[in-house]
């Protein structure tokens, strides 16, 4: 190995390299500190990966805390990115290369790394007390404990420092973009287009050019340590994947769906009010919504939840598109007031960013324990629409199609997002946003009493839809009083008549119910499967890859995924009771499962993990195999090593 | 006074450097002269016999025809307790919403919608107790609108538990012994949440009441107006001293530049008391004791004066000062808001195809 100068020049070793070897697919993580970059890092990685034109997926992974004590196991961050040259749906179960920066980056992410597996190690960090610090008697990277895999030790602080000497930047100064020494070194191994990251470090310190040149310095050196030592004796192709024919970005889940937002202002042609509080994993929309007040829309931080949704709902009171956003926490909070949405049945757009519960439970973790709150999380009979979206890119589409309901049957709509979905990424077709439907808010002007009189009623609704006309505060002759109280049907004036109440209550719960939603479709690519698994929200990748694996190895397993959880689809039921066996992996405790089981009456069976985590498609893999033979797993137990191809 | 620019005490405007600095202004006004009685809903009123209710709602009837505005760009948004069914009762726009929230749902509709007058109506529990945090939060942004608490000292609505307005010692159904929670002074409440307009009114006094609100309406920011009432069935006579006779020895009223004088009137014929500076804080003497010198002149710019003024009144109304304590003029957050919303716009409409694409994209052929 070699961690002396790098000699950039050095003519016997040509820039090209040895042949690449090609790949399919490639699992990267990046490991370090709370502080080394690691988020970043994993971010250009993944951009140049967009840009050469891999489908790619991604799972950031880091501590509620923003900076835990250095060096220790609670302060490891890390960004793992799945790549290949075919459509994939998951970030990858296992890593095929582990980036350690430090000891405790090491120790936490070893376990995950396959035994043959790459492991790229900042020696620099292994001192006798950084390596006590965290538990390791010996130092792991001469005691033979990791002989097992493909160990490359590069002292990536020492070539960062010496990179960037001429700079005159100080020691510490130069030693924190080692990070880009190691996206460096991993772009040559990969064969990474870097012309995007140079740019982006260009525009990330236009205020700091030093910075800047010292970053773009380490990202070269990192590069040109890969071409010139013999320390990597391979490098690796990944060809681009064939999607389908189109524009592409990349995209994350909350950028998706801030963008989606946006164009539901375009769409249905209001003037969109955020009323919002921070909150992780949802504060990115809020964050990326307030650039956009040139789209007409207009952001305001709360001081509270509550504040966040009341707001929301009294721009939409005014005619506004009203959206707030959050987490499970901060729905407990609004769920007073989604109920009064809910019976003054104005239009509402409620993002719920799904994370690890109860209570602040795992703040930076994936979980999609929220359905039932969302579902029947208030007072009352309260019934609203739910949409929950699969990917980050299906963000932006879930974000519109709640919109068009909102405005459309004059109902708040939840969103369930999740953690995974909100900072994990994937190429993203762009869709052509002429061709997104127009929705028409269609506000009342006019008195709409049945007796032909001036009179307006509020609550007299459409034959259709059921919709409640929505007259906007300014409209003359239309002036009425709405409120929490129950309502006369159609008059709208107070009523606390047993018969209107009963009648009400129905009225609302049909109305929902009738909500038009498309047919669930099933993947059944043999079209004789007895077991049909049906997931929603974010475990479609897990479960789509697992069942490609699983049919790979010649077996029949059928797939449905719900992203329509109130109503559910018309078809929903007949499916099925189509299945011998009808099984639903959640990251709950079989949420929908309760749903699917009381609704239609069929023996659903649960598969359900809650580890702040998205499933592996090897977990599932087994789950399914385990339903083929009859065996039925029980959730937290699991079996075999991985096998066959990942997706 | 205060650095900040202090219109007089009836709203006049003051350039801010923002389009429309009145309180009204944005509001498109109605076409022929409107009545109490168009302002009146053919809701038939419930509260009970001889609640303090009844006169403001009178009031306020006979006081939105004289702003002149549109009656379809006024709205009323209340929270819940008795004071909250107030919408019902005006024929305008309105919403009846939750506990203590009114104040959110009416910084929502205040920034989307400039041409709207928008008022809370609010009681001491909804808008102290459960809406704490809302109503200190609307005052210190100062959005553009007008609350009213209707302040009675007690929780009506449940049938009668202490509010966090109730005097210390008071027997209530949950204080069967007494309660012992210190009560707020809503005017010190609102001052020290930055408020730029405070005023207080006493439900009977018409003549006052309405030049508070008219003032209040004329105010660009959030106006509070509290508004002492009574609960006859849970806390009658609980404001009777400031009712009865000897009542001009304890109502403070206050009008800007004038020097701070109650009571009968003495040989000058002005009120027989007076107010004075006590060290840092103010107290009341008898008027013809000291110079005419040393006599408090009101001042609505001075947020020092007005928290001084508001710390007159005691859970014992012995000094009860009404009138506007405070009316400065600040940049509003709904002006604000908007403001920022029109210069992004200034560059023409953007292109949300090119939103979408970003600047990083690749094409996938066919």
């Amino acid at each position: 190995m070699t961690t002396g100068d790098i000699d950039v020049g050095n003519p016997s070793h040509p820039g090209a390299g040895p042949a690449p070897l090609a790949r399919d697919r490639v699992v990267i993580r990046f490991a370090g500190d709370s502080g080394d970059g690691m988020q970043l890092t994993g971010d250009r990685f993944t951009s140049e990966t967009a840009t050469f034109g891999n489908d790619l997926s991604t799972l950031p992974n880091f501590p509620a805390e923003i900076r835990a004590p250095a060096g220790t196991l609670p302060g490891v961050s890390s960004f793992q990115l799945h790549f290949a040259n075919y459509d994939i749906v998951t970030p990858g179960d296992r890593p095929d290369v582990l980036v350690a920066m430090n000891p405790a980056a090491l120790k936490a992410n070893i376990g995950d790394l396959p035994p043959g597996g790459i492991l790229i190690v900042n020696t620099d960090e292994f001192s006798k007390r950084n390596l006590t610090k965290i538990g390791y008697e010996a130092d792991p990277l001469e005691d033979g404990s990791l002989d097992t895999y493909q160990v490359h030790p590069v002292a990536m602080a020492t070539l960062t420092r010496g990179a960037l000497e001429e700079t005159g930047l100080s020691k510490k100064d130069a030693e924190r973009a080692k990070n880009m020494f190691a996206l460096g070194l991993l772009s040559w191994m990969y064969h990474r287009p870097s012309e995007g990251t140079e740019r982006f470090l260009r525009e990330k310190f236009a205020k700091r050019p030093d910075l800047a040149e010292a970053n773009i310095l380490a990202f070269r050196a990192g590069h040109a340590y890969g071409e010139t030592t013999e320390s990597f004796a391979v490098t690796y192709e990944v060809a681009p994947a064939k999607l389908q024919p189109g524009t592409y970005r990349q995209i994350t889940g909350n950028t998706a769906l801030a963008y989606g937002i946006v164009a539901a202002g375009q769409t249905t042609g209001l003037p969109v009010f955020l009323g919002s509080y921070p909150i992780t994993p949802a504060s990115d929309i809020l964050h990326e919504l307030s650039k956009h007040k040139a789209f007409g829309v207009t952001t305001f931080q709360a001081e509270d939840e509550i504040s966040g949704i009341g707001a929301a709902l009294g721009a939409s009171f005014g005619g506004s598109l009203g959206v707030t956003t959050t987490s499970g926490p901060g729905i407990a909070l609004k769920s007073e007031t989604i109920g009064l949405a809910v019976t003054l049945e104005l239009p509402l757009l409620i993002v719920d960013v799904q994370r690890g519960g109860p209570s602040t439970g795992l703040p930076t973790k994936t979980e999609q324990a929220d359905l039932l709150q969302a579902m029947f999380g208030r007072n009352g009979e309260a019934p609203l629409p739910i949409i929950a979206p699969r990917s980050p890119g299906d963000c932006f589409d879930a974000a519109v199609e709640a919109a068009r309901i909102a405005v459309t049957y004059r109902t708040p709509v939840i969103l369930l997002s999740d953690g995974a979905l909100a900072n994990g990424s994937e190429p993203w077709k762009v869709p052509d946003a002429s061709a997104l439907e127009p929705v028409e808010a269609n506000f009342a002007t006019e008195p709409n009493a049945p007796d032909g009189s001036d009179e307006f009623w509020p609550y007299l609704r459409d034959a259709d839809t059921l919709a409640r006309p929505w007259a906007v505060p300014g409209t003359p002759g239309l002036e009425h009083r709405i409120g929490g109280l129950e309502k006369a049907d159609g008059r709208g004036s107070i009523s606390y008549e047993p018969d209107n109440h009963d009648r009400m209550v129905r009225l609302r719960a049909e109305k929902i119910g009738g909500i038009r939603v498309p047919d669930a479709e099933v993947d059944d690519p043999s079209g004789d499967a007895d077991v049909l698994v049906v997931g929603w929200g974010s475990t479609y990748g897990p479960i789509v890859a697992a069942a490609r694996r699983v049919r790979g190895m010649g077996h029949r397993v059928a797939t449905l995924h719900l992203r329509n959880l109130n109503p559910f689809p018309a078809n929903l039921g007949e499916l099925l009771r189509g299945y011998g066996t009808v099984l639903v992996p959640e990251m709950n405790l079989g949420q929908l499962v309760m749903l699917l089981r009381a609704r239609y009456l069929v023996d659903a069976q649960s598969y359900t993990k809650v580890s702040g985590l998205p499933f592996k498609a090897e977990e599932l893999q087994d789950v399914f195999l385990g339903y083929l033979d009859g065996s039925h797993p029980s959730s937290g137990e699991r079996g075999s090593a991985p096998q066959g191809v990942d997706a | 006074m205060t650095d900040q620019q202090t219109s007089p005490a009836l709203g006049a405007l003051v350039d801010l450097g923002l389009p429309g600095i009145g309180g009204l202004d944005g509001v498109p006004l109605a076409d022929q002269a409107q009545s109490a009685k168009d302002f009146t809903s053919d809701q038939e009123v419930r509260w009970c016999p001889g609640c303090g209710d009844y006169a403001v709602l009178a009031a306020v009837r006979s006081f939105l025809p004289t702003l002149g505005i549109k009656r379809e760009n006024t709205v009323f948004v209340s929270g819940i307790g008795c004071s909250s069914r107030f919408p019902y009762y005006l024929n305008t726009y309105g919403m009846h919403s939750i506990h203590g929230r009114a104040p959110t749902i009416a910084t929502g509709l205040a920034i989307t919608r400039p041409d709207l007058s928008v008022w809370v109506v609010t009681g001491d529990g909804d808008a102290l107790s459960i809406g704490g945090n809302h109503l200190i939060h609307a005052l210190r942004r100062n959005v553009n609108l007008k609350i009213l608490l209707f302040n009675n000292r007690i929780y009506g609505l449940t049938k009668g538990q202490y509010s966090p307005t109730s005097e210390q010692g008071k027997v209530t159904k949950s204080t069967p012994m007494g309660s012992i929670d210190h009560p707020f002074n809503p005017v010190s409440m609102a001052l020290g949440a930055e408020a730029t307009f405070v005023g207080r009114a006493i439900d009977s006094d018409r003549k006052n009441l309405t030049a508070v609100l008219g003032a209040a309406a004329a105010h660009r920011g959030t106006a509070l107006v509290e508004i002492l009432q009574d609960c006859p069935i849970f806390n009658d006579g609980s404001f009777d001293v400031l009712r009865k006779d000897g009542k001009e020895n304890r109502i403070v009223p206050l009008t800007h530049g004038e020097p701070i004088r109650f009571g009968p009137p003495g040989e000058d014929g002005l009120g027989s008391h007076a107010v004075v500076a006590d060290g840092l804080a103010l107290k009341v003497v008898d008027a013809a004791s000291v110079d005419p010198s040393q006599i408090v002149v009101h001042d609505a710019g001075s947020h020092e004066l007005a928290f001084a003024l508001s710390r007159l009144s005691d859970q014992d109304l012995t000094h009860t000062v009404t009138g506007i304590f405070r009316d400065t003029s600040r940049a509003t957050y709904d002006d604000a808001a908007r403001a920022q919303v029109a210069q992004a716009k200034e560059g023409g409409t953007p292109d949300l195809q090119s939103l979408l694409n970003g600047r990083d994209t690749w094409t996938v052929a066919g």
